[in-house]
């Protein structure tokens, strides 16, 4: 296990350094200049804001200056919002996408385990269908139209809920079933399954001669093991929900990071951009180590399987 | 009725409206007609029109050939190059397979549509940055796939029969072994489908994707979020449109997964 892990760690690092120094240099070969637009600058102020960004130096340098600052856990400044950070942004905004996020994955965990293991239970059935059709069609509703939707019904058509913006908790209501869908759906998919292989094995079988009923060793013997998976499922899920946290919060008007990703992508606002794409990846990539790392921990079975792979 | 027949018919009509229906009205899908905005469904524009008076009819099956092409182009690319590293990895096997397969552990774990974003951000807008974007990591799961199904596949008797009548590998790889792994594989295209529609219509609604006047379904869900208050059907062309495409796929894609996977068959 100790060398799947190490190899598992590698590969995060290597993938990390891959990231940051791809978007160091995507954003270097752009051309154009940040600071000349429609206004005539004189050169001298030019030269103090090329130093000033640190700009005059040659690429590798500003390389390794990035590279020390990020180790520093500095992410550079805006363009845009002149005399602010990106760790200033984070700082703001982050609180607000946690909140909304963990409102998400409270909601979506529960229901999707739950929808599965109903429609497992009653497989071929109609409860079956039902939640599958729930399922499928909550992937297939990408979330701006889901949310669209859901402010068209609930705030303009029935006035039951806030359209937009972030204030006591009616407003979080929207963004976050908007926000669940998703991974509700997908986790309800693959609990089914997972309790649907479950099933077939030969302990639930003898469960059954013994003459327990259905529902009580669906409950003690099958969700027990068909949980485990779920803590997979955590790593797509934190990656759905960060990358659809842009779209609901560009779309609910809420001041949280993904906000101010989009302002920043449509300002073209290059350092800010740069310093958010390396810290989303970053904390996606280490939360899909982390899911990993305790998956391996917990499941004797994967552990074994891994040593004998890895 | 039978849900994969219900997604094949949905997706023939898709098809057939794509090819045909920017001719069946009279108008093109920029032509401006200021003193006709946003008029509501009728006889004259079937799916009501915009704020800048253009047929959402004509728009809605323009959007619908942006889409399928950027569905289908993005699936065929994924094809090609997956099938190519997955299988030739699966058949060289040892440190070839070992490098190769690491290379994409190493791209898997980069965020997706962070590449995408960055990628769009820096080429400028345009459907071919899209797809470059799209294609850079989306890749790896269909290499994958291939890798596991050849991996199986080349303990087969047939291949060791092959090789002794002097096969070559590349007719052992072509011939015998990749048609035999196109099952899951074409499963797996049909699953990238719905996936590419909305990264191209996600990228459309926050300005990255397609540019206006261009009819992409994401410029048009995002031009109809503003109106939806007063001029709902703006918006619901579009929506309705996209969940149903990507819905049509998904449930083709299940079942072909289904029925072409043994270990799911009842």
């Amino acid at each position: 296990m100790f060398r799947y892990l190490v190899k598992k760690a590698l590969i995060l690092c290597i993938s990390l350094w891959v990231v940051i120094t791809g978007t160091f240099f995507l954003m270097h070969a752009i051309p154009g200049d940040p600071f000349i637009g429609d206004r005539v600058i004189p050169q001298e102020v030019l030269n103090s804001l090329y130093a000033y960004y640190g700009l005059d130096q040659p690429l590798w340098a500003q390389y390794l200056k990035y590279i020390k600052g990020l180790l520093h856990g500095e992410l550079g400044p805006s363009i845009v919002y002149q005399g602010r950070s990106v760790n200033q942004f984070i700082r703001e905004g982050l609180p607000v996408s946690a909140q909304l996020g963990l409102q998400a994955l409270l909601v979506a965990i529960p229901s999707g385990v739950l929808l599965g293991t109903w429609a497992a239970m009653k497989r071929g059935g109609w409860q079956d269908t039902t939640a599958m059709v729930i399922s499928t069609i909550g992937v297939s509703v990408p979330n701006f139209v889901l949310s669209s939707l859901l402010q068209f019904v609930f705030s303009v058509k029935l006035h039951l809920l806030p359209v937009a913006r972030w204030g006591g908790l009616e407003y979080t209501i929207l963004p976050t079933l908007a926000l669940a869908a998703l991974p509700t759906a997908f986790i309800a998919r693959l609990t089914r399954s997972n309790m649907v292989e479950v099933l077939q094995q030969d302990y639930i079988k003898t469960a059954l001669a013994k003459g327990l009923p259905l529902f009580q060793i669906s409950i003690r013997h099958g969700l027990r093991n068909a949980l485990l998976p779920v803590i997979t499922y955590l790593g797509p899920v934190t990656s759905q929900i960060l990358t659809g946290s842009f779209m609901i919060e560009k779309i609910f008007a809420i001041p949280g990071l993904g906000q101010w990703m989009i302002h920043s992508i449509n300002g073209r606002d290059y350092p800010m951009i740069m310093g958010l794409t390396v810290f989303f990846s970053s904390f996606l990539m280490i939360a899909m180590f982390l899911v990993d790392v305790v998956y391996t921990m917990l499941d004797p079975r994967i552990r074994l399987r891994k040593e004998a792979y890895g | 009725m039978d849900k994969a027949r219900f997604a094949v018919i949905i997706l023939s009509i898709l098809f057939l409206m794509a090819l045909i229906g920017p001719f069946i009205s009279p108008y093109g899908y920029s032509d401006i007609q200021l003193e006709l905005k946003n008029t509501p469904p009728c006889l004259q524009f079937w799916f009501g029109s915009d704020e800048l008076g253009r047929d959402m009819f004509t728009r809605i099956w323009w959007g619908a050939r942006i889409s399928l092409f950027v569905g289908i182009t993005a699936a065929t690319i994924d094809m090609i190059i997956g099938i190519l590293w997955g299988s030739i990895a699966a058949y060289a096997g040892g440190r070839t397979e070992e490098l190769m397969m690491r290379f994409c552990d190493i791209l898997h774990a980069i965020p997706y549509l962070l590449v995408v974003i960055l990628l769009t951000v820096i080429r400028g807008a345009g459907i071919l940055t899209i797809l470059i974007a799209m294609r850079m990591t989306g890749w790896i799961n269909m290499a994958r796939i291939c890798r596991s199904q050849i991996l199986q596949l080349k303990q087969n008797d047939y291949v060791t029969a092959a090789r002794a009548v002097g096969a070559s590998h590349t007719r052992i790889l072509f011939r015998h072994l990749i048609p035999n792994a196109m099952g899951p594989i074409i499963a797996a295209m049909t699953l990238t489908i719905p996936t590419a529609i909305f990264t191209e219509a996600f990228l459309s609604f926050l300005g990255l994707g397609i540019q206006a006047p261009a009819a992409s379904w994401g410029v048009m869900l995002n031009d109809g979020l503003s109106a939806m208050r007063y001029y709902p059907w703006r918006l619901f062309f579009p929506a309705g449109m996209i969940t149903l495409t990507m819905l049509s796929f998904n449930l083709l894609g299940n079942a072909l997964r289904d029925s072409l996977d043994p270990r799911l068959r009842e």
